[in-house]
């Protein structure tokens, strides 16, 4: 941490070339991760000025600031840029995108064109689906449930559904791009079972991306063809069945989530092992519970149509199956725990994060049992239960996970330090802000509230006043590292190579990394984590 | 009720044994989350950094503990899983001789109909202490019957019927939800479920203009509709004959066999070609467009009131269309 004389690389992949140019035709995967930085960093404030409108109507039980109509578009629009356009590509296209060749101690990714164009692909995507939330509005919520998408929606659907369709190419091929690249592109020595768990993350939930993506994108292209061209293949009046689409919807919407979550497990599995100075508690349960996740992940789609109509024996064995894909995920959170036990605990900010999301991912993912759980999905499911749980692990998971991870290698990105005092500040809003919006949720869900309800009976106005009250302060506790972030990249302390310090190969290169990443390939002979003594100080450099 | 109640009312036989149920996930969810929480925060602390020159040595994994913490979250979900699937299999089957009320979902409307002929919209008169099943379906788009009191919720999707029961234990007004999004006007397509003492329902019942029952609606659409001339009561038409149909299985052309439920009645209306009755001819011509949600309803009524013997049509109020309840039972089901 005393590297008084500490100054910025001569060169390095920021200052390397100069120009629009070199950014839009870059083909280095840590440009390519800062072009998805900043574009989803825009989707994810405008996907959170969408909830600030639905949490300001919803203060009031009439919901009189804005009409029905626009309240179904509010919902429709935040559900369909966080999850589409911010989360799914939020972490692997980011931090992915520039940590694994790094960590593997390669100097790009398996295919550094496909990475660009996979930007490209999500920019049209994007484009598509801002003109259709723009030109009029979607009305269907994120779920583009039949027949009412197909038939009776009045609004956008097609160009929605074309540009979800789109950017779905942009998430396999970063998925192909990181499986090739985990497999070939391993420094020497670097074993598979030496693999930071970031990169078992990213290899599962690319796995997922592959697999999983064009499930939705066929099922998109059948709403759009029976939207235009009358097809019947969900309208029952043309002797389609409306709960196919939940089928088709959900083998893939399911799986989304664990693309949403794996990641930032891999994120915390990082955190904790640094500023714990330990190896990580139950490495191979850890690794490979990311990929029981990911294949269980699959089979457990039903349990969002356990009301819709599907026999009592099918909803039984997806609820049997539900509970399963519990059990890897819990596995983790003990050994996270564990890792603490006679370590050397630092409370930095990325370490806030992590414990921010142990404790929020803990309750998310308990409360899915709730819903794994057939007597009681029945009374909870469609209420505003189901949005807790699902804010828990997304927002309390997902984000913070998300948020600790770019505090973690921000010096690396940028070469600065951020402000620790007010990044800790930030961390402790988000936390509380977090909590006081999505808690009050739970209870107003088994009070019987439903989800996408512009208006509501007066007894739950109490709840939804205080989740209103907690949103405002989540909101603040995101503008601020937003502020600082910035602020630092010009004004921030210059890092050294390896500020925390850490093991793995990323640490062992200047900060920021010249664009070939390093300037000979490394040589791994030490296991993974060994934190028994001071990581090297950066041999690589 | 205190000013901060925690849980809906409880107004159904249903509802205490949901709530039993979130009661123990309750416990298992809090124990477990403010353990984590706690020896997080207290190994945070015990073993928070105190130099920074500190490496504190490696601690190798423990495969007892990795087992223990495998093995009994496993065996506390198995216990959620059977008890969970238990009280679903409870909600999925409607006590025999339950009273029958039909519903069909239109945006933005609950429209309800009496076994004894009484239309409501956005509003249910039931009795308490008398199991309900309701058959549901939907005009246009996907909707969703929820009333939480009761702890039930089914959707109702358009092109096939599903149900749901309850029984009301306490007299009062109780919210009715619409809980699958369904377009504009969603939150406004609330009602709620008025139960009332069996003699003031009585008294309920009486009141308003003579109602005619489902079934008596049924027989007189069966002759509109011009059914009558094939399913003729002599057994002498060109389709099958339908007294005592209902509930039975039937043989069909290329040795295949049906129940004759709601589902396959509704069918045979509206797809007449898809199941044909063993020795009979694809001749009846299709009803898609001509019957509404209501009217098939009507006429499966019907159909099932003439498992009766011949002379009876008209049933009972209440005995969900059938003869009598005990006649009715067993068949009363939509999944045997």
């Amino acid at each position: 941490m005393t590297t008084p004389e500490a100054a910025l690389p001569k060169t390095h992949y920021l200052n390397a070339d100069y120009g629009w140019k070199s950014w839009l035709f870059t083909t280095d995967h840590k440009r390519i991760a800062i072009l998805y930085l900043v574009s989803i960093t825009f989707m994810f404030f405008l996907g959170g000025a969408y909830a600030v409108v639905i949490r300001l109507n919803l203060l009031e039980p009439t919901g009189s600031l804005v009409s029905a109509e626009t309240y179904n578009k509010l919902f429709t629009a935040h559900g369909v840029i966080m999850i589409f356009f911010f989360l799914i590509p939020s972490i692997p296209a980011t931090l992915g995108n520039f940590l694994i060749p790094l960590m593997i101690g390669a100097k790009d990714l398996a295919f550094p064109r496909l990475n660009l164009l996979s930007w490209y692909v999500y920019i049209v995507g994007a484009v598509f689906t801002l003109y259709a939330l723009v030109a009029g509005g979607l009305d269907t919520g994120w779920t583009f449930y039949t027949p009412y998408s197909t038939v009776f929606a009045n609004t956008n659907v097609i160009a929605a559904g074309v540009g979800i369709f789109i950017a779905g190419f942009s998430s396999i091929l970063t998925g192909l791009n990181f499986i090739v690249t985990i497999h070939k592109m391993r420094a020497p020595g670097l074993t598979w079972f030496r693999l930071p768990l970031f990169v078992w993350a990213h290899y599962a939930t690319s796995i997922i991306q592959v697999l999983g993506t064009p499930v939705i994108a066929i099922t998109l292209l059948l709403v759009t063809l029976e939207r235009a061209f009358h097809f019947g293949f969900f309208d029952p009046n043309r002797g389609g069945d409306p709960v196919l689409f939940q089928h088709l919807f959900w083998f893939y919407s399911h799986p989304a989530v664990y693309i949403m979550i794996l990641p930032s497990m891999g994120v915390i599995s990082e955190l904790v092992t640094c500023f714990s100075r330990k190896r990580v508690f139950g490495y191979n349960f850890i690794a490979m519970s990311s990929l029981a996740i990911a294949g269980l992940g699959f089979l457990v789609w039903a349990h969002h149509m356990f009301v819709a109509g599907i026999s009592v024996y099918a909803a039984m064995i997806f609820s049997a199956l539900s509970f399963l894909v519990a059990i890897p995920s819990a596995i983790k959170v003990f050994n996270w725990t564990a890792t603490l036990f006679r370590g050397s605990v630092s409370w930095q900010t990325p370490m806030l994060y992590a414990f921010g999301f142990i404790g929020l991912f803990t309750i998310g993912g308990l409360t899915g049992l709730f819903l794994a759980t057939l007597g009681i999905d029945v009374h909870v499911t469609d209420t505003y239960f189901v949005i807790a749980h699902f804010h828990y692990i997304m927002v309390g998971g997902a984000i913070m996970g998300y948020l600790g991870g770019l505090h973690f290698w921000w010096p690396k990105m940028t070469g600065r330090l951020y402000p620790e005092w007010w990044a800790r500040v930030s961390a402790v809003v988000v936390f509380l802000g977090f909590n006081l919006t999505f808690l009050p949720q739970f209870i107003l869900g088994y009070l019987g509230m439903p989800r996408r309800y512009h208006a509501y009976p007066p007894e739950f106005q109490v709840l939804n006043v205080m989740s209103s009250a907690g949103a405002s302060i989540l909101g603040v506790g995101y503008l601020i590292p937003m502020v600082y972030l910035a602020w630092s990249m010009r004004y921030g302390k210059v890092a050294p190579a390896n500020p925390w310090p850490a093991t793995g190969l990323e640490w062992q290169t200047t900060s920021p990394p010249p664009t070939e990443n390093f300037p000979r390939t490394p040589v791994v002979h030490e296991e993974v984590y060994d934190y028994s003594a001071p990581p090297k100080e950066a041999a690589l450099v | 009720m205190t000013g901060f109640p925690l849980f809906p009312e409880r107004a159904s036989t249903l509802a205490t044994e949901v709530d039993a149920l979130y009661l123990y996930l309750v416990v298992v969810s809090v124990f477990f989350s403010v353990g984590i929480a706690l020896t997080l925060i207290v190994f945070a602390i015990r073993f928070r950094r105190r130099s920074e020159t500190e490496w504190p040595g490696e601690i190798e994994g423990s495969m007892t503990l990795e087992l223990t913490w495998t093995i009994i979250p496993f065996l506390l979900t198995v216990v959620m899983f059977v008890w969970g699937a238990q009280v679903f299999f409870h909600m999925n089957r409607p006590p025999d001789g339950a009273m029958a009320v039909n519903v069909v979902g239109k945006r933005w409307m609950w429209k309800l109909q009496h076994p004894t002929g009484q239309r409501e919209i956005n509003e249910l008169h039931v009795p308490v202490g008398r199991p309900v099943k309701l058959t549901l379906t939907s005009e246009d788009v996907i909707h969703s019957f929820f009333v939480p009191a009761f702890r039930i919720k089914k959707d109702a999707v358009p092109g096939r019927y599903s149900v749901a029961w309850f029984e009301a234990t306490k007299p009062g007004t109780y919210h009715l939800f619409c809980s699958e999004y369904c377009g504009t006007e969603h939150s406004k397509m609330v009602g709620r479920i008025v139960v009332l003492e069996p003699a003031e329902y009585q008294t309920w019942l009486a009141g308003g203009p003579a109602p005619v029952s489902p079934a008596a609606a049924g027989e007189k659409l069966f002759t509109e509709l011009n059914c009558v001339t094939c399913h003729r009561a002599d057994s002498g038409g060109r389709g099958p004959l339908l007294h005592g149909l209902f509930g039975k299985t039937v043989q069909l052309q290329g040795g295949e066999t049906v129940v004759a439920d709601e589902a396959y009645i509704r069918e045979s209306i509206l797809n007449p070609a898809a199941k044909i009755t063993a020795g009979y001819q694809p001749i009846m011509p299709t009803y898609l467009g001509q019957v509404s949600e209501e009217s098939l309803l009507q006429l499966i009524a019907y159909i099932r009131s003439l498992s009766a013997p011949s002379g009876e049509v008209a049933p009972p109020p209440g005995a969900a269309g059938g003869p009598t309840p005990s006649k009715a039972a067993g068949r009363d089901r939509l999944n045997p």
